[in-house]
């Protein structure tokens, strides 16, 4: 990923040392606030979580001395400060402690096993997604009021109202029940991961097209578009290379987020599926009052998010060279 | 600016095309680079591992041949643990039941047979029970499972350092409760526990006081074996994956996929295996009950249970099959509150809903009325009697005459109504079931006013068991296969008493029935009548449901057995299919 945006940051000054200098400078500092906001969380979270209503080991079978055995055994009887202490300590060891619903199970274990999934699934929906809304949102902008701009908007609007367990029981009840084309549910290979894609990445497409269509109308408004139509490119031409880019920048924006969200599972998709993916972990987790899950979702949470804002803000650069990193110094 | 940003864009588009061919070579090699790592990273993430077993069980595919012995199925969620000491549940100790194996086990009609023991021997005052563990049982890496296993385990699950959650089930061992309490001078002390591994397969265990209850008892997983040699190697890893387990009963595990599934496949060691006629069986975990219908028509499992939207839709279908659970929904009444102390309150509030209705038309999921605290098909007397065969039910008088206990009631305090809390679940089914009971007790009862109070689990237990509410909504499943366990609840000082009950018959009835179980006949009087007080003269609690599970089977499925805690696949197999 890095590399890429070397080459592309350096694009219009064609490999200027300063410009990757001032690169690194500029990650180098983002990295730095990235681990402050990390710190803060991490505190944020271990605190609120302690408010959370109940407590992990309420339950009507465990007396009184078996919860405080419990509590002993997971350091939780000791006071918060020097729990909160010896969770930070262990987080930078990389130990994000066990899970109590899980009897002993390490967290990284849990998220570990489940993430693989939750990612495969979010990265084809979100390329699907992206792929059709895309095309869908061009196509509007360029038949403007025609009616293949209306069946797009159509689509579009269908796509964001209609909930996407809806368009999953439909899919899995006809597509895999009925027709048998595809599996029902399960992980076991690509063809597993079909219906679920589809599903998830309707909203997707809704989204991107909307937006798409929207910035492309704008684009196409412009001057530089009147210069590249005057002369004489071809709409093609002018769609791929002006306008597009251009059209980019809001759909970075929402990418970001979305592509978090996305990856990170999707608690209703994974459930009809039944794709063992991280989404319900973590409401799960809260349920059970699992704090160290909690802990360990929520920072893996962060991180990605975190992680995801950073590239969007680098490819911003890349996408209008306008947008400059740290300050063009010419 | 305009000429500006067009004269940028001449020298950009010149400047471009000198770049154009080191760019675009750059370009597609990291494009390239992505797609090998992606196309890497993906085709690892599907669950490779798991393709073998589903190509080999297409259902399908395999018609016409003999009839393979796989057995498809769905749970809803992942095992908590595999350990027998950590903390369970269902789930858990189904899959318990299934690769391990104590001293007993269940049969078809959840009756204790021989397991690891081949026989026992009582003494004469029923207090020290001989095991005599067979020959033939081993362990699936070779070793023979032995007395000693069982002292292992045993004693491992009372001692301090590993204590088990559910350890408070060895009580009716000799010492166990001192070992496990603090003031006591034997605590920790698990030597002097009332076990003795007399040599390899004789394993003697001597208890408080008779119990009549403790060969059913034993078949819980928290009594199986566990080799000190492996759990010791296994350190903290012990049970995590199926590579850190070592299996006794009728199926190892082949494969443990957390979130996605396990197998088991039929343990060739096992010193029953000619019985057991599955060859594997395939689990899934899979958490929607429609996804579940749509596989169970789909033909890619053989078993599920349904959720009440389907009732009507199965109904009919010669697949669809109720069975009663061993667990009762009831109100407590927490008698802390002035109103609720009065008992003809407590006794309108019992009578003054319907609770055929609640049962059969809004739960609709095999759950049936409850006018009692044990379950029906849960206990049995040594003729194999049902425990509700005397007492059908009590306070069934219905509405009409819990409004005269109503106007008595509020007579006697002096009041014209009352306003209480309902403390309740927040799933969607019970969510129905306390609306329901709030409506009917504010139309039947003029001047109660009923406000719900909707918690999650934990925050609910929390509230009840420190009595901070006035009615809710509370559930209880058994121990172990005794009325005792859903009866002792109500003892003054029981710990989950929970509602301030106190009567001295009562307790005079269930002590006396803990205390001297000798004569089996006059204990399982003492515990009916306990239940009669408990209900019918003093209506501490007002029962709701007995709960019900509804489920499609297909019909080749044969040999599936329920128990109270768990399932036996040990005699399942397929048949003509």
């Amino acid at each position: 990923m890095m590399a890429t945006e070397l080459v592309s940051i350096s694009n219009a000054e064609s490999f200027n040392v300063r410009g990757v200098e001032n690169l690194a400078k500029y990650i180098f500092s983002r990295l730095g606030y990235m681990l402050v906001t990390f710190l803060v969380i991490a505190t944020f979270t271990f605190f609120l979580m302690q408010t959370l209503p109940g407590s992990p080991f309420n339950d009507e079978k465990l007396s009184d001395s078996q919860k405080e055995r419990l509590y002993e055994k997971y350091g939780l009887d000791k006071p918060l400060p020097l729990q909160y202490i010896t969770y930070m300590g262990n987080i930078a060891k990389g130990d994000l402690g066990v899970s109590f619903q899980y009897d002993g199970r390490p967290v990284t274990n849990i998220i570990g096993e489940r993430i693989g999934a939750s990612a495969v699934l979010g990265a084809q929906s979100l390329l699907l997604g992206c792929v059709i809304g895309l095309f869908l949102g061009i196509i509007a902008a360029i038949k403007h009021n025609t009616s293949i701009d209306y069946i797009a908007m159509i689509i579009s609007v269908i796509g964001l109202s209609v909930p996407n367990f809806v368009f999953a029981g439909i899919l899995q009840y006809w597509v895999g029940v009925k027709l048998k084309w595809l599996p029902v549910a399960f992980w076991e290979g690509f063809e597993y991961s079909i219906l679920p894609t589809i599903s998830l990445s309707v909203f997707v497409i809704a989204t991107i097209a909307r937006y798409m269509r929207a910035e492309m109308l704008e684009v196409l408004g412009q001057d530089y578009i009147v210069t590249a139509k005057a002369k004489g490119l071809g709409s093609f031409s002018i769609v791929m290379k002006h306008s597009l880019r251009n059209a980019a920048i809001p759909i970075i924006t929402i990418l970001g987020p979305m592509t978090v969200t996305l990856l990170t599972g999707t608690l209703v998709i994974e459930k009809i599926f039944s794709v063992p993916g991280l989404g319900e972990q973590f409401v799960k987790s809260i349920m059970t009052n699992d704090f160290s899950v909690i802990m360990g979702t929520t920072l893996f949470y962060s991180i990605l998010f975190i992680g995801i804002v950073l590239i969007v803000d680098l490819l911003y650069g890349f996408i209008d060279p306008r947008i400059r990193l740290s300050g063009r110094t010419k | 600016m305009v000429l500006e940003i067009r004269l940028l864009y001449l020298v950009g588009s010149w400047e471009n095309k000198k770049m154009g061919a080191v760019k675009m070579k750059i370009k597609s090699s990291i494009f390239i680079i992505l797609m090998i790592f992606i196309s890497s990273f993906l085709s690892g993430c599907y669950g490779g591992e798991s393709k073998k077993t589903v190509s080999e069980n297409k259902p399908n595919k395999t018609e016409g041949k003999k009839t393979e012995q796989v057995l498809n199925l769905a749970e809803g969620g992942e095992i908590p643990t595999l350990d027998t000491l950590g903390l369970f549940d269902a789930l858990s100790s189904r899959t318990m039941n299934n690769i391990f194996e104590g001293l007993y086990r269940l049969d078809e009609k959840s009756k204790p047979i021989p397991g690891m023991a081949e026989k026992y021997n009582v003494s004469k005052d029923g207090k020290v029970y001989t095991f005599h563990i067979r020959t033939n049982a081993k362990w699936s890496n070779g070793t023979p499972v032995t007395a000693k296993d069982f002292e292992f385990a045993w004693k491992r699950a009372l001692h301090p350092d590993t204590l088990s959650p559910n350890s408070y089930l060895f009580n009716d061992i000799k010492n166990a409760a001192e070992i496990q309490d603090k003031e006591s001078s034997l605590y920790g002390k698990v030597n002097e526990l009332g076990i003795k591994a007399v040599d390899d397969h004789t394993f003697q265990v001597e208890l408080k006081q008779p119990i009549p209850y403790f060969i059913s008892l034993i078949t819980y997983p928290l009594f199986f074996p566990q080799n000190k040699d492996f759990v010791e190697s296994q350190g903290d890893k012990y049970a995590l994956e199926v590579k850190n387990l070592i299996y006794n009963g009728p199926f190892v595990l082949d494969s443990w996929e957390h979130e996605a599934g396990w197998v088991y496949k039929k343990n060739p060691d096992y010193w029953d295996a000619d019985t057991v006629k599955l060859e594997q069986i395939n689990v899934k975990v899979v958490k929607e009950i429609a996804t579940k219908v749509n596989l169970y028509e789909a033909g890619q499992i053989d078993l599920t249970e349904i959720s009440s939207e389907y009732v009507n839709q199965f109904k009919n279908s010669p697949d669809y099959n109720t069975l009663l659970k061993p667990e009762i929904f009831f109100i407590r009444m927490n008698q802390k509150n002035k109103y609720l102390a009065n008992v003809n309150i407590r006794k309108a509030i019992d009578m003054g809903w319907d609770k055929k209705a609640a049962a059969e038309s809004l739960l609709n999921n095999g759950s049936i009325p409850a006018y009692y605290l044990v379950p029906k098909d849960f206990s049995f007397d040594a003729d194999g009697k049902d425990f509700r065969s005397k007492y059908s039910g009590f306070n069934q008088d219905g509405i009409e005459k819990a409004k005269e206990y109503w106007e008595k009631g509020l007579k006697e305090l002096g009041i014209k109504g009352m306003e209480l809390e309902f403390l309740s679940y927040d799933s969607e089914d019970r969510k129905k079931v306390s609306e329901y009971i709030k409506n009917q007790l504010e139309k039947n009862l003029p001047g109660m006013k009923i406000k719900i109070n909707q918690q999650p689990n934990k925050q609910k237990l929390e509230l009840e068991s420190n009595q901070r509410y006035d009615l809710t909504y509370s559930g209880w499943s058994p121990d172990f296969q005794d009325p005792i366990t859903f009866i002792d609840l109500y003892l003054s000082n029981g710990p989950n008493n929970w509602s301030s009950y106190k009567n001295k018959e009562f307790d005079r009835l269930v002590m006396a029935a803990k205390n001297n179980p000798s004569n089996l006949k006059v204990r399982w009087e003492n515990l009916q009548e306990a239940e009669r007080i408990l209900i019918e003269e003093d209506a501490a609690i007002s029962p709701m449901y007995q709960s019900g599970l509804v489920q499609l089977t297909k019909p080749y499925v044969k040999g599936y057995f329920f128990h109270p805690f768990s399932i036996s696949y040990k005699w399942t197999s397929i048949e003509g299919k």
